[in-house]
């Protein structure tokens, strides 16, 4: 556990990434590198967006955080608080990760067990820090039904192929936030959510960032989300850092080509239907 | 469009209930789509819009109901009559990673049904198809002897779509084809999916939640909510003139790409929330 006074050691910044580079492959020769040197940082509390092209180095990056990929080779700096990530072992990773990090990952139906019940899976990151059954499993109903499922308590012994994909992604936000991590990775969280739903999940993950000092690194395509939720906001593309600043200045006067192209791109509800959408060209040779 | 078409999807009546729940999952459904034309289906999420797509497409039998594809029956069809029907008939799921064979190539997913329907059985002519179908959806040649592991979730998505593309449906049925894509490779896929429409005369299921999109792509929309239709009608009376009160809860929901008015949208939509 790390106190106030060590962090301030450390600067201000929660999570601190300089010259990330990811490569996949298996020998140093046939290595591709996908992200290309980035810099990235969340203050404590802080409530960041990263944006970008698909296939942009996005959820790479956020999987690098988390050292999930055992194929990909790592270069740069990547530091929790006082740890340097990329150079802890495995296992000294898994712990931090598990206490400090909460992740969303961009396929719910995936990261889900499906021979197991999805109460039980909302329950087990309270279970292993030693919270009883009982107080697991109410925080874990409370937790379902403040995320608008309805019946949660009936619900929550259900399977995952019980529920709709919807229901699914509610499930994969409650299991990232029930143990109170001190940083969110949300990887598109609410893609497969209607819009009042959408709605009400940005609301609980704000009220937790706002309460609870949590930080949220939300990666998404919605320019609509990010608008209304984010601080700051990290522009991607090919594998780097286009554009970054904070969340009204990009909007309002974009200086990379890109975003510029991206803001164009957004169909909106005021906007002309039968008018072609603008489109930035892709950039195939660039990566 | 001009004129009334012809109808190529009727569905009537359609009932889904699973075994040991309450509530159907989709309760007396029924709309028609015609040649050329695209319904976009929204609602609550957990309402049963995938499990409409699904039976549509005679992945899941339902509990009641019929489903007619021109003047073929979908949920009494003979083996043979099945094959034929699938390629009329094409489907693009909401989750494009459990959909995708992980140890197939790109170019085999993308030309598996162009050889399973005799359509380019040549192998040469097959290739080429497959990269005219990559390319139209935003991916380039090389691309095709990849596995959907290596690809970001919207490639995979993307993939699927060139998937379902391939065989020149008649119909298609997407599930929230496009929120995992970025808004400039979303606009591309629309504007494709407009464009074969016009040209082609596809037909089009569209679920999706992003609102907005949904009135760029759609001439009808349906709005479900707790498996049953609450309202349908042509966009214009949908967006501009909504009957029921879910249909204006819902567009009153829809995030503003312009974070002043959003922050107050969301800080006002909260209250609302508390009111309820
Ligand atoms: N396991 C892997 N092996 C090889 N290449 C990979 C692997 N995972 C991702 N890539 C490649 O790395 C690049 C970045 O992928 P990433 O998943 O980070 O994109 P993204 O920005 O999250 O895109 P999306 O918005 O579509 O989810 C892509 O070109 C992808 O093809
Ligand atoms: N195999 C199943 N067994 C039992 N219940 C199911 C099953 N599949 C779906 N359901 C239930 O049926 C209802 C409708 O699910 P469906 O997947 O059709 O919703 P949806 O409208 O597509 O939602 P979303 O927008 O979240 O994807 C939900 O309440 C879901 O829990
Ligand atoms: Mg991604
Ligand atoms: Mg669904």
């Amino acid at each position: 556990m790390s106190t106030p006074a060590d962090r301030a050691q450390y600067g201000q910044n929660l999570l601190e990434i300089r010259g990330l580079r990811v490569a996949y492959g298996n020998s140093r020769r046939d290595a591709v590198e996908v992200v290309h040197g980035i810099d990235l940082s969340i203050r404590p509390g802080e409530r960041l967006a990263v944006v970008g092209e698909s296939g942009s180095g996005k959820s790479v990056t956020a999987r690098a955080v988390l050292g999930l990929d055992t194929d990909a080779s790592l270069s740069g700096s990547i530091r929790l608080g006082e740890h340097e990530l990329t150079t802890l072992s495995r296992r000294r990773m898994r712990d931090i990760r598990g206490a400090r990090i909460g992740l969303i990952f961009q396929d719910p139906l995936a990261a889900l067990n499906p021979v197991m019940r999805v109460g039980w899976q909302i329950m087990q990151p309270l279970i292993i820090r030693g919270t009883g059954k009982r107080e697991a499993r109410q925080r874990g109903i409370d937790l379902l039904g403040r995320l608008g499922v309805r019946d949660a308590g009936a619900r929550f012994d259900d399977y995952p192929h019980q529920f709709s994909g919807g229901m699914r992604q509610r499930v994969v936000i409650a299991i990232a936030v029930i143990a109170q991590p001190e940083l969110l990775i949300a990887d598109e969280p609410t893609t497969a959510l209607d819009v009042r739903v959408q709605a009400q999940v940005l609301q609980l993950l704000d009220e937790l960032a706002r309460e609870r000092g949590m930080a949220v690194m939300l990666i998404t395509h919605d320019l609509g989300i990010v608008a209304g939720f984010a601080e700051r906001v990290v522009v991607m593309r090919n594998g780097r850092v286009v554009e970054h600043g904070d969340v009204d200045s990009i909007y309002a006067a974009p200086k990379a080509e890109y975003t510029r192209g991206l803001l164009g791109a957004v169909p909106r509800l005021d906007s002309d239907p039968d008018r072609e959408l603008a489109t930035v060209a892709p950039d195939w040779d660039a990566s | 469009m001009t004129g009334r078409s012809e109808v190529l999807l009727e569905v009537d009546g359609l009932v889904q209930r699973y075994p040991g729940t309450r509530n159907a999952a989709v309760d007396d459904v029924s709309f028609q789509i015609r040649i050329g034309e695209t319904l976009g289906l929204v609602g609550e999420s957990g309402c049963g819009k995938s499990t409409t797509a699904r039976c549509i497409a005679g992945l899941t039998r339902p509990t009641g109901g019929t489903v007619r594809l021109g003047t073929r029956d979908v949920l009494s069809a003979s083996r043979s009559a099945l094959k034929s029907l699938r390629r009329d008939m094409q489907m693009v799921f909401q989750d494009p990673y459990s959909s995708l064979n992980p140890r197939m190539t790109v170019a085999d997913l993308v030309g598996e049904g162009l050889l399973v329907h005799g359509l380019r059985p040549e192998r040469r002519a097959r290739r080429d198809r497959v990269v005219e179908l990559l390319d139209m959806v935003g991916l380039p040649a090389s691309s095709l002897e990849r596995r959907p592991r290596s690809f970001s979730g919207g490639q995979r998505q993307r993939i699927a779509i060139a998937r379902a593309l391939a065989v020149e449906p008649r119909l298609l049925i997407c599930d929230e084809p496009v929120s995992s894509l970025d808004v400039s490779v979303q606009a591309q896929v629309l504007n494709l999916f407009k464009k074969l429409r016009t040209q082609l005369g596809l037909s089009m299921l569209f679920i999706a939640h992003d609102l907005a999109v949904v009135r760029y792509l759609c001439d009808q929309v349906a709005v479900m909510q707790s498996g049953r239709i609450v309202e349908i009608g042509s966009r214009d009376q949908v967006y501009g003139a909504p009957r029921h009160h879910y249909t204006r809860e819902l567009l009153a929901a829809v995030p503003v790409p312009d974070p002043p008015v959003e922050r107050e949208r969301m800080r006002t939509f909260r209250i609302s929330e508390e009111s309820t």
